[in-house]
């Protein structure tokens, strides 16, 4: 069953990752990338704990967290640069 | 596992080729980043996984997309012809092909580097240190001088983006003019996450003789922390938190704090960086020195990593307004 | 109680591995960005807590790790939806119509390629935003 949940993950990340390259808008992006973040932190945690590798609750827990900023910055960042200009057409 | 995870690395990085919209770009290398990090894990190289982690997808992709704010977003064409630049990049990829041929499987125990000081450090060092993380007594004990010297680096970038951008002190906040700042949601998420992130960073940073992680990853954390808050709650609070005159300070405390304890044992009649100076037991003195070391690496990291982030925020805002005209 | 155990836990992986196809496939398949927030950001709510109670219950004993594995469970459950939510509303200020909305009202959007999904589905809530 592990490994049924590796592979699920994975396929599911290769989809985001298609939605990533296509992705008609900005936001789309975004979305998959906050996507394929999270089913980094989950591959990690499950093929960690099904390979055994020592330490991996660390850094899953440290990819949430990044995840999560990252995603924040983006979103920050990329408004900055749509909505100035489109506020002083106003 | 590892091919899922080559292919997924190959068509990010395809993509990112092709894609002229900067941003998506930026987002693709997140992606990339994260992708790579998880191939370390599978190569069991924690640390360098926690790195990766940390900077490439964390710090990295918010120093881009502050410079993307700086910049255009879109790439322009290139003029040029791209046939010699693919000719050459195919010759000097064969040939690093062609010499991947020569070089030992990975994990062949009959390759040089498993010979000469591996086994070394894998033997002597639960005896000589006491510390159950061997890359960190690697690290900060045995190649004391090699990071010293990276400590330097990271400190020299830091004045290096000072000396050019130089650190605007403007506090204003802008209500009503961010999508991401007016979201009630979001900001009491935030405040309650933030405790937990700079908490993780501490644990990091003092957990590092354990297991995964050190000054330089815990570090950054404390940095993305801060960077956390000041993207959502914008820009100013947290200069209102951790002045940037106080982070100059604090970044040549920490290399001096790492040089400090190389000159102590200098003092003390010992080699630079000898720890054996610090205390009577040797192993408790290899402790003391790492945690002395570590500390100073920590340091001087989170206050360059914000120091950065500022220089850079803040001369986004100073563009924006000279651009526009000034704010209702 | 060790069978008990594994079956759990095998059946947490399968129902979340699945899960996380779903999303997968409604991220790829869904037609626009507002619909693809709801496939994602539901489904991975759900994944990622049953896919990491597998872990738990997989695991031999509680240990540290199964609270650091709690830790990120929460610390996900925590972000996603919110990330979700911020990225909603930063593309309705950014300009992005929905769907139905833009059919609707104005007709025109970013968004042309499949404007024949059923608009009367959800036209009323989305209307009343």
């Amino acid at each position: 069953m592990l490994f049924a949940a590796v592979v699920a993950i994975i396929v599911t990340m290769g989809l985001a990752l298609i939605r990533a390259c296509l992705g008609p808008t900005a936001y789309d992006r975004m979305l998959a990338t906050n996507m394929v973040g999270t089913k980094a932190v989950l591959l990690i945690a499950v093929g960690g704990h099904a390979l055994g590798w020592s330490g991996y609750a660390d850094i899953a827990l440290l990819y949430a967290m990044i995840n999560f900023i990252s995603s924040i910055a983006v979103m920050r960042f990329f408004e900055y640069q749509k909505t100035l200009p489109s506020q002083e057409d106003e | 596992m590892d091919i899922a995870l080559l292919a997924m690395l190959c068509v990010t990085a395809i993509a990112a080729i092709r894609i002229r919209d900067l941003f998506a770009v930026t987002m693709l290398f997140g992606i990339y980043s994260f992708l790579t990090a998880t191939f370390f894990l599978s190569l069991d190289a924690i640390d360098v996984a926690f790195t990766e982690a940390a900077v490439g997808a964390g710090i990295t992709t918010v120093l881009m997309l502050a410079t993307l704010r700086l910049t255009g977003r879109y790439e322009r064409k290139p003029k040029h012809n791209i046939f010699i630049p693919l000719i050459v990049v195919s010759i000097t990829g064969a040939a690093l092909v062609y010499g991947t041929l020569d070089a030992p499987l990975l994990g062949d125990p009959n390759a040089p580097a498993q010979q000469h000081v591996s086994p070394r450090y894998i033997e002597e060092s639960p005896k000589e240190i006491g510390i159950p993380n061997m890359v960190t007594s690697v690290l900060a004990s045995y190649r004391g001088y090699d990071t010293l010297g990276e400590t330097f680096v990271i400190f020299c970038a830091g004045l290096a983006v000072i000396i050019i951008l130089g650190i605007q002190d403007s506090g204003e906040v802008h209500p009503g003019r961010s999508a991401i700042g007016d979201q009630l949601v979001l900001r009491v998420v935030v405040k309650v996450l933030l405790p937990f992130i700079l908490l993780f960073a501490l644990y990091v940073q003092l957990h590092g003789d354990y297991g995964a992680g050190g000054g330089f990853q815990a570090g950054i954390i404390f940095a993305s922390g801060f960077i956390l808050y000041d993207l959502v709650f914008g820009e100013g609070d947290a200069r209102l938190i951790v002045p940037p005159n106080f982070l100059k300070r604090l970044a040549a405390l920490g290399v001096l704090l790492y040089a400090g304890v190389g000159l102590y044992s200098l003092f003390n009649g010992k080699a630079f960086l000898d720890y054996s100076a610090l205390s009577d037991n040797p192993t408790s003195a290899q402790h003391i020195g790492i945690f002395l070391v570590e500390l100073g690496v920590g340091i001087t990291v989170f206050s360059v990593a914000l120091t950065i982030f500022f220089a850079f925020s803040g001369r986004a805002q100073i563009t924006v307004k000279t651009d526009r005209r000034p704010p209702l | 109680m060790d069978t008990l155990l594994n079956f759990l836990s095998a059946s947490c992986f399968l129902i979340g591995g699945f899960l996380c196809i779903t999303g997968g496939v409604g991220l790829l398949r869904f037609p626009d960005f507002f619909t693809r927030v709801h496939a994602a950001g539901v489904t991975e709510t759900l994944a990622t807590p049953l896919l990491i109670t597998g872990i738990i219950l997989n695991q031999p004993d509680i240990s540290l790790d199964s609270m650091k594995l709690l830790m990120i469970m929460l610390i996900v459950l925590a972000t996603n939806p919110t990330a979700s939510h911020a990225m909603t509303k930063a593309a309705l200020h950014g300009g992005l119509v929905p769907l139905t909305q833009s059919k609707d009202d104005s007709g025109d959007s970013t968004e042309k390629q499949a404007t024949n999904k059923k608009p009367s589905d959800n036209g009323g809530d989305i209307s009343t935003l």
